[in-house]
C-alpha cells in the first residue's frame, strides 16, 4: 500500500503568501496551545482519569486556521460548523476555554459540551453555532445541508455552513448526499467541505479504500470548484481557507477542499494514542520557519510549551476535585420542554 | 367531510401559513404531484428532494437547528430503515448536548398495510419508533385527530414523527368529527384543495378559512366507552375494533377501544382509568409481534395493575414475517383483520380464572 502522490502543483501550498508575523505568532500560540491539551487529554486518558481520547493532534495547522477564519455567533447569519472529533484547534482558534475540554474528558458535570455525556472532542457550541460533534461517521455531511438550506442564496442570510471529515468517511453515503444536495442547479447550497485527508481509516491505508488519487477530485463531477492544500502548512492552509470561505460566502455555492494532514497519535486510545515519528509534525515544521525568520526563539517556544503545559496540569487537577453528574440527571433533557418521560405534565 | 389525507394538507396548510413551517420536503412532496398520496398539493414550501432518504432526514435536523420549523416526509416507513442512525441522533441531540440544542422537526411517513402494498410499501414503524427515545410519536385515526396531532407535532420543540396509517388516508371524517372551518361538502373541499388531473402549472389551492386545533399529544381517546375488556390500539386498528366491538355488543360485551393517538409519550392515566373499570386488556396493532410496542405496554399493566386483572392481557398483533405478501390471502393471513381481533376480545372478556 502508498499514500497517493501528492504533486506539489496540485498544491495551493505553493502559492500561498507568508502571513504576517502577527498573524503567525497568533496561529503558532494556538496551534501550541492545541497541542499541549491533546497532550494532557492523553495524558488524562493515560492515568485513568478518561475512558477514551480521540482528537487531532496533527491537525493543527489546519484547524487553528479554520478556527480564526469562520464567522462566529448564533443564528442564520453566522457560520455553522459542523466538525469532527479532531477539531480542538477550530475551537480553541474560537474562544474554548481548554478547561472545558478536560472537564468532557472527565466526564464532570460542568463539562458545557455534553454534561459528561459523551467523549472526549465531542464539542457542542450553541452560541457559536457549532452542532454537537457525533460518533458516526460523515453524518454531519447530510445533516450540514439543512444549516446549508436554511442559509441558501435568496433567503437573506449571510452565514455559510462548515462541514468537514476526514478522508475515510468520504466512503459513507453521507458525503455523496452531501455533494448531490448541495450543487443542485438553481438550488445550490452555500456548504463548505473540508475534508482533512490523514491517509488512514483507522488502519486501513488510503489506497486500500479509494480508487482515486485526492477526494476532492470527486466534486469535480458535481461542477464545484476544488482545491488540495498541505495541511501540515498553516500558512497555506489559511490562504485556502480564506480562498474557499470567500467563495461560499460571496457566490453562495459549494466548495470541497481537502488538506493533506497528519495524524501524530494514531486513530485514539484504541491504538494507544503513542507518537507516530514518521509522520510529518505539522507545529515541528512551522516553529522551524518562525525560527529561520526571527520571530520566535527556540527558547521562547519552550517556555511557552512549559506555562501551558503547568496551566494544564493544574487544571487537570481541578477537574479531578469536580463532581460527577448525578445519577438521576440522565433523565434531564430528553426533550426540551416537558420531561414527559420522568412525568413531568 | 375531509379525508384524512386532506386534513393532513390543512394542517401543513396552517403550518406554512400561519406557524413558522419553513420547508416541507421530501420525495415527491412537491409539485406537480404534491405527495404520493397527495398530502402537499398546494402547500407554497412544499419541494422536491433528490431520491435519498438520507438526505430527507439530514436536512431535516439541519433546518431544525438552524431554527427552522421543517416537516420532512419519507414517502413509506419501508425506506426510512436506512435513516435510522440519523434518527438516532434527531433524538439524542438535545440529550446528548445536556439541553445546549433542540431539534423541532417533524418527520411524516406513511406505514401499515391495507392497501395491497407487498413487501415494501406495507411496514409499519411504531416498534422501530418506540425505540427511539427522544422523539415524541404520533399516529392518527381520524381526519380531525389527524389535523389536530399534525398541528401540534408542529408546534412542538422536539422531533415528532408522525405516522400516517396509509390504509385510512382516504376515510372522511365521521359526523361530529369536524375540521374547524373546513367546509363539511366533500365535492366543494375538494374543487378547493385538491389539485386537478393533468396540468397543475396555474392551478392554486383555495384554502379554507380553518382555524387552529390542537389535539394534544400524549393524550389518548376513548374510540367507543365500554366496560367489559379495555382495547389498546391506535391507527388503522381502531376502526377495526371498534366494528368489533360493535359486533359483540349484541353478545353481551361491550368493550372500550382506547385509540392511544400518541405512542410517546403515551397516555399511561387514560389506560389506568379503563384497565381498573375493565379489568381485562387486548392490545392490538400491526407491527411484527415480537418486542412489539403492545408487549410494553402488557408488561406495565402486569406490572403495575396485575392485582385489577382478571384474565392475562392479550396481543393481537402481526405475524413476526419477513414481509407482507402481496395475495389478498397473504396480506390478511399477515397483519390482524376485524374477525380475529373479535374473536381475541371475546376470549378475553369471558375468561375466568
Amino acid at each position: 500500500m502508498t499514500a497517493p502522490v501528492i504533486r506539489s502543483s496540485s498544491l495551493a501550498a505553493a502559492a500561498a503568501p507568508r502571513l504576517s508575523a502577527e498573524l503567525c505568532l497568533r496561529i503558532h500560540d494556538l496551534m501550541l496551545r492545541t497541542r499541549v491539551l491533546e497532550d494532557r487529554l492523553i495524558t488524562m486518558y493515560k492515568q485513568g482519569d478518561g475512558y477514551f481520547w480521540i482528537g487531532g493532534p496533527g491537525e493543527e495547522a489546519f484547524s487553528v486556521p479554520l478556527g480564526l477564519l469562520i464567522d462566529k455567533g448564533q443564528g442564520l447569519d453566522h457560520d455553522y460548523l459542523h466538525l469532527h472529533y479532531r477539531s480542538g484547534g477550530t475551537l480553541l482558534a474560537m474562544g474554548a476555554d481548554p478547561l472545558d475540554s478536560l472537564r468532557q474528558m472527565r466526564s464532570t458535570v460542568a463539562d458545557p459540551y455534553s454534561r459528561g455525556r459523551n467523549f472526549a472532542g465531542h464539542f457542542s457550541v450553541r452560541k457559536w453555532n457549532v452542532v454537537p460533534v457525533t460518533s458516526p461517521i460523515a453524518v454531519q455531511f447530510s445533516i450540514a445541508i439543512g444549516t446549508a438550506r436554511a442559509q441558501r442564496a435568496g433567503s437573506g442570510a449571510k452565514g455559510i455552513t462548515i462541514v468537514q471529515g476526514g478522508d475515510a468517511g468520504t466512503a459513507e453515503g453521507d458525503f455523496a448526499t452531501a455533494l448531490v444536495w448541495s450543487s443542485r442547479k438553481g438550488s445550490e447550497l452555500p456548504l463548505l467541505m473540508l475534508i482533512t485527508n490523514n491517509r488512514y481509516g483507522i488502519s486501513t491505508p488510503y489506497a486500500g479504500q479509494h480508487g482515486y488519487d485526492q477526494i476532492a477530485e470527486r466534486g469535480k463531477a458535481f461542477g464545484m470548484p476544488t482545491a488540495v492544500v498541505d495541511g501540515n502548512d498553516p500558512e497555506a492552509s489559511y490562504a485556502a481557507l480564506r480562498r474557499a470561505i470567500d467563495y461560499v460566502r460571496t457566490e453562495r455555492k459549494p466548495y470541497l477542499l481537502e488538506a493533506m494532514v497528519s495524524r501524530l497519535r494514531g486513530h485514539s486510545s484504541a491504538s494507544g494514542a503513542n507518537l507516530v515519528k514518521s509522520e510529518v509534525d505539522c507545529l515541528e515544521r512551522f516553529e522551524q520557519t518562525l525560527e529561520e525568520r526571527g520571530l520566535l526563539t527556540r527558547a521562547h517556544m519552550d517556555g511557552l510549551r512549559e506555562t501551558y503545559t503547568e496551566e494544564l496540569a493544574l487544571a487537570h487537577k481541578q477537574v479531578r476535585s469536580e463532581p460527577l453528574p448525578a445519577p438521576s440527571s440522565v433523565w434531564d433533557h430528553i426533550f426540551s420542554d416537558k420531561n414527559l418521560v420522568r412525568g413531568e405534565v | 367531510m375531509a379525508t384524512m389525507i386532506q386534513a393532513i394538507r390543512m394542517a401543513l396548510h396552517i403550518g406554512e401559513s400561519r406557524l413558522g413551517v419553513t420547508d416541507i420536503f421530501g420525495q415527491d412532496v412537491g409539485p406537480p404531484l404534491g405527495g404520493v398520496f397527495t398530502g402537499t398539493q398546494g402547500l407554497s414550501t412544499a419541494w422536491n428532494t433528490p431520491l435519498d432518504e438520507r438526505g430527507v432526514v439530514g436536512t431535516a435536523i439541519g433546518l431544525a437547528l438552524a431554527g427552522q420549523r421543517p416537516v420532512a416526509e419519507i414517502q413509506f416507513c419501508d425506506y426510512a430503515f436506512n435513516t435510522v442512525d440519523l434518527l438516532k441522533l434527531a433524538g439524542n441531540t438535545c440529550w446528548c448536548s445536556g439541553g445546549d440544542w433542540n431539534v423541532p422537526l417533524v418527520l411524516m411517513t406513511p406505514v401499515g398495510a391495507g392497501i395491497r402494498g407487498s413487501i415494501y410499501h406495507s411496514h409499519s414503524f411504531d416498534a422501530t419508533a418506540t425505540r427511539l427515545p427522544g422523539w415524541k410519536i404520533v399516529m392518527p385515526s381520524t381526519p380531525r385527530d389527524a389535523y389536530g396531532l399534525m398541528l401540534s407535532a408542529i408546534v412542538d420543540p422536539n422531533p415528532v414523527m408522525y405516522l400516517m396509517p396509509k390504509a385510512l388516508l382516504r376515510v372522511r371524517s365521521e359526523p361530529g368529527e369536524v375540521i374547524p372551518g373546513a367546509p363539511e361538502d366533500d365535492k366543494l373541499l375538494s374543487s378547493m384543495i385538491d389539485a386537478p388531473l393533468g396540468d397543475r402549472t396555474t392551478w392554486r389551492a383555495r384554502w379554507p378559512e380553518l382555524d387552529v386545533l390542537y389535539v394534544p399529544i400524549g393524550q389518548a381517546r376513548i374510540a367507543r366507552p365500554g366496560t367489559s375488556v379495555t382495547v389498546l390500539t391506535y391507527g388503522r386498528n381502531v376502526a377495526m375494533c371498534v366494528a368489533a366491538a360493535g359486533e359483540l355488543a349484541a353478545e353481551g360485551i361491550d368493550a372500550e377501544i382506547v385509540d392511544l393517538r400518541s405512542l410517546h409519550p403515551y397516555d399511561w392515566d387514560a389506560i389506568t382509568q379503563s384497565v381498573r373499570k375493565t379489568h381485562r386488556v387486548v392490545c392490538v396493532n400491526e407491527d411484527t409481534e415480537i418486542t412489539n410496542f403492545g408487549e410494553h405496554l402488557i408488561r406495565r399493566v402486569t406490572e403495575e395493575l396485575f392485582y385489577e386483572l382478571y384474565a392475562p392481557p392479550r396481543l393481537v398483533a402481526g405475524g413476526h414475517l419477513p414481509g407482507i405478501g402481496l395475495a389478498d390471502t397473504l396480506e390478511t393471513a399477515s397483519v390482524p383483520q376485524k374477525d380475529g381481533i373479535r374473536t381475541v376480545i371475546a376470549e378475553v372478556a369471558r375468561h375466568e380464572p
